[in-house]
């Protein structure tokens, strides 16, 4: 189809309110954070409710004019993972970390919490209390806490056993601006730990799943970890959580929304032996398995040994590495510009691309 | 940063450069898990130009035909059943529609990681009817095996398999025979070996003269077999080689063999692209056919098609490279797969489409 074409369809759509989104159904697809979830967000999503600020598709939202010094990061997310206990944390834990985390990527101090409980009739009062100590023990963590909430129960088979949904609202200080706008060749690309270990873990532990394994998911709030680095660089550029679609998925959305390309290497990249099995048996690729506890950094090359120091003293960081850098901006020209590739343990390149098809639904 | 070749693959490499054969050499990988590697580690990046890799038929997802699929969509849409099967089933697309399509729309079907969870989901829910779609070459077909004897041990009634399982061996002879393909040497799956040993591709090496060489699934262990096959050409050899040693003994695995023939025997099988290929698949012996699920869910007979421009059944043969196929990334991707071999994870399209984009 030629631009101008797609042009005068897009014109024809704006002005009856269709979209050019062409699937009858919900797929288990469109939740997997690949391609098709991209295109029901831009697509259809985005052609209702899209303004300036959501259009961006940032983990949180950053709106600016409300305070003085400070602008005010606010997210939302809601999880639904299967099972709700799993190793290494349960769907409590899973909702304050990834929310916390999400905030945190725009370098801001996270202020306040909400809490929602949509719960299926019948649901054990023993496993409710369960879920709530391990809140509890994440905000003590954190010196967080929940200021608002609200419980729905359903029938039984309306919803599976119990979803969350939490938001949070964090201020970020007037000079600082890390966002993947602010990514520049010549960035060092930090992770602070091995990857695929929520994915894997949760996989392992599904019903039905016998591969006896010792993984144990990364879930964990990286607060401290942001805060500890934040504090010894002001070249931090852009951060990003590595949830769903994998450390690749995210790095090819960054290469894009900035311009810039990026090598990473293979052999830099931590993946736990235990990953790399469970991987291998069921033909998935680490780079495209969700984390719950890594956080992608940006950051100016000269101070990514000291950004590195830090990451590596805090609890969350002991296996930090830097795994690759931003080698330039990409030419306008190219249709995606932006690519993202990997040189394998070999010394051969493969260019990224998003995910596509659920690797694994109800992830998170 | 500085990425320095591991010292064994630069010794390999630099072999493969120095015995190069003046003309062109096409090796057919045989198995979908070394096409992946291949792709997914560039290796044509660093093998010398005169080799030409090609993919093979051995991926079974992609070689099961469009008129299985589309009895098993029937049977789905007939019966209230519940069908297990393998993730990458799921999106090969039908005359129609694909199993996907059906389980968005509330159809039963459920994704297993082995054969056993659709027989323990049998057990525990007696009043349900299960079928597995049991599908593989040699490497699962011991496995689909012991479920079966299971099933008739324990006298489990609800229990079906919808059997798509080929052989290897029967298929390459095939593919030796059609003038259109040009295949000089075959790579040939470690797993299926594992299996079956080394001896069923003797004949097939000593009558067509192609070096076959059973390879493993690292980088090194392709590098190496395509090295031993260069060699063989150079020698004017045509034998059958181990690398894959760590695995792989000659006779194979006696025992494994011995069950996949107590439960099936050989029968003709459709395979997509290269068309009815006699004694390349499995039935199940007169004790077991109570467990043949075509025979119990009797469908009525669907004309099915191809999917019109795709192409698959030439890559299958090796005839195209994915890239030569009008659908390749266009139409055809593997978030909206035309053909089969855009939908597997072991599947040539979905190779090139995921690791091979710098060539594209």
């Amino acid at each position: 189809m030629t631009a101008k074409k797609d042009k005068t369809i897009n014109k024809e759509n704006a002005k009856t309110g269709e979209t050019l989104f062409k699937d009858k159904v919900i797929q288990l697809s469109h939740g997997d954070g690949g391609i098709k979830t991209n295109e029901l967000i831009n697509d259809l999503i985005l052609k209702y409710l899209g303004n300036k600020i959501l259009n961006k598709l940032e983990d949180s939202a950053v709106l600016d004019g409300y305070t003085d010094n400070c602008k005010i990061a606010f997210t939302t997310d809601s999880f639904v993972v299967n099972p709700i206990f799993f190793p290494g944390g349960d769907i409590g834990k899973l909702s304050i970390c990834g929310t916390i985390n999400d905030l945190v990527t725009t370098g801001c101090t996270p202020a306040a919490l909400s809490l929602s409980f949509i719960i299926e009739e019948s649901f054990p009062i023993s496993d409710f209390k369960e879920i709530l100590s391990s809140i509890k023990k994440v905000l003590n963590e954190t010196g967080l806490s929940i200021v608002t909430g609200d419980t729905k129960v359903v029938e039984k088979g309306s919803v599976d056993k119990i979803y969350i949904n939490t938001s949070g609202l964090g201020f970020i200080p007037d000079n600082l601006e890390i966002s993947p706008y602010n990514i520049k060749p010549g960035d060092a690309i930090l992770i602070n730990g091995g990857i695929g270990e929520h994915g894997a873990a949760i996989i392992s532990s599904r019903k039905g799943f016998d591969f006896k394994t010792s993984i144990v998911s990364d879930c964990s709030p990286l607060s401290s970890l942001i805060k500890d680095i934040t504090s010894v660089s002001g070249k931090i550029h852009a951060l990003r959580d590595a949830t769903r679609g994998g450390l690749a998925s995210i790095l090819v959305e960054l290469a894009k929304s900035s311009g810039t390309n990026i090598n990473i290497y293979e052999n830099s990249i931590p993946v736990k032996k235990e990953v790399k099995g469970i991987c291998e048996f069921l033909g998935l690729d680490p780079l495209y398995i969700a984390n719950e506890g890594k956080m992608v950094v940006f950051v100016d090359k000269n101070d990514a040994d000291i950004v590195l120091d830090v990451m590596k003293k805090n609890k969350y960081g002991k296996d930090s590495c830097i795994i690759g850098e931003v080698t330039g901006k990409s030419s306008k020209t190219q249709k995606d510009s932006g690519n993202v590739t990997l040189i394998t343990k070999i010394g051969t390149k493969r260019i990224l691309d998003l995910a596509f098809a659920e690797q694994l639904p109800r992830i998170c | 940063m500085n990425i320095l070749m591991d010292k064994n693959i630069k010794y390999i490499v630099e072999s493969l450069n120095k015995s190069r054969a003046s003309d062109g050499v096409s090796i057919m990988e045989v198995c979908g898990t070394h096409t992946m590697v291949i792709s997914r580690y560039g290796l044509r990046q660093i093998i010398p130009e005169t080799i030409n890799l090609i993919s093979g038929p051995g991926c079974p997802v992609c070689v099961t035909p469009a008129s299985d699929i589309d009895t098993i969509l029937e049977i789905t849409e007939n019966y209230d059943i519940s069908l297990f099967t393998f993730g990458d089933m799921l999106h090969v697309p039908g005359s129609k529609s694909s199993l996907y399509d059906k389980k968005s729309e509330g159809k039963d079907i459920k994704i297993c990681y082995s054969p056993s969870d659709a027989l323990n989901f049998a057990k525990k829910n007696p009043s349900r009817k299960v079928i597995l779609l049991a599908i593989g070459f040699e490497t699962t077909i011991p496995l689909t095996s012991v479920i079966i004897k299971r099933a008739y041990t324990e006298k489990i009634n609800n229990f079906f398999i919808y059997n798509v399982h080929k052989l290897i061996p029967e298929a390459l002879e095939t593919l030796l025979k059609d003038e259109h393909v040009k295949i000089d040497a075959f790579l040939c799956p470690g797993h299926v070996s594992a299996i079956i040993g080394s001896i069923p591709y003797k004949s097939i090496a000593e009558k067509y003269r192609v070096p076959c060489v059973i390879s493993g699934f690292e980088p090194f262990d392709i590098l190496e077999s395509i090295d031993m096959i260069i060699k063989q050409i150079k020698d004017d050899r045509y034998d059958v080689q181990i690398q894959y040693n760590r695995v792989v003994r000659e006779e194979g695995n006696p025992a494994a063999i011995k069950l996949i023939y107590e439960v099936f025997d050989k029968t003709d099988s459709v395979w997509r692209g290269l068309g009815n290929i006699p004694d390349s698949g499995l039935k199940l012996k007169e004790d077991f056919l109570r467990f043949d699920a075509k025979i119990h869910f009797p469908v009525k007979k669907i004309k099915s098609k191809e999917p019109p421009g795709c192409r698959c059944g030439d890559v299958l043969k090796g005839i195209k490279k994915p890239f030569e196929c009008k659908l390749f990334s266009k139409v055809c991707r593997p978030d909206s797969p035309v053909g089969p071999c855009m939908v597997s994870s072991e599947g040539s399209c979905a190779a090139y489409y995921r690791y091979e984009k710098l060539k594209a």
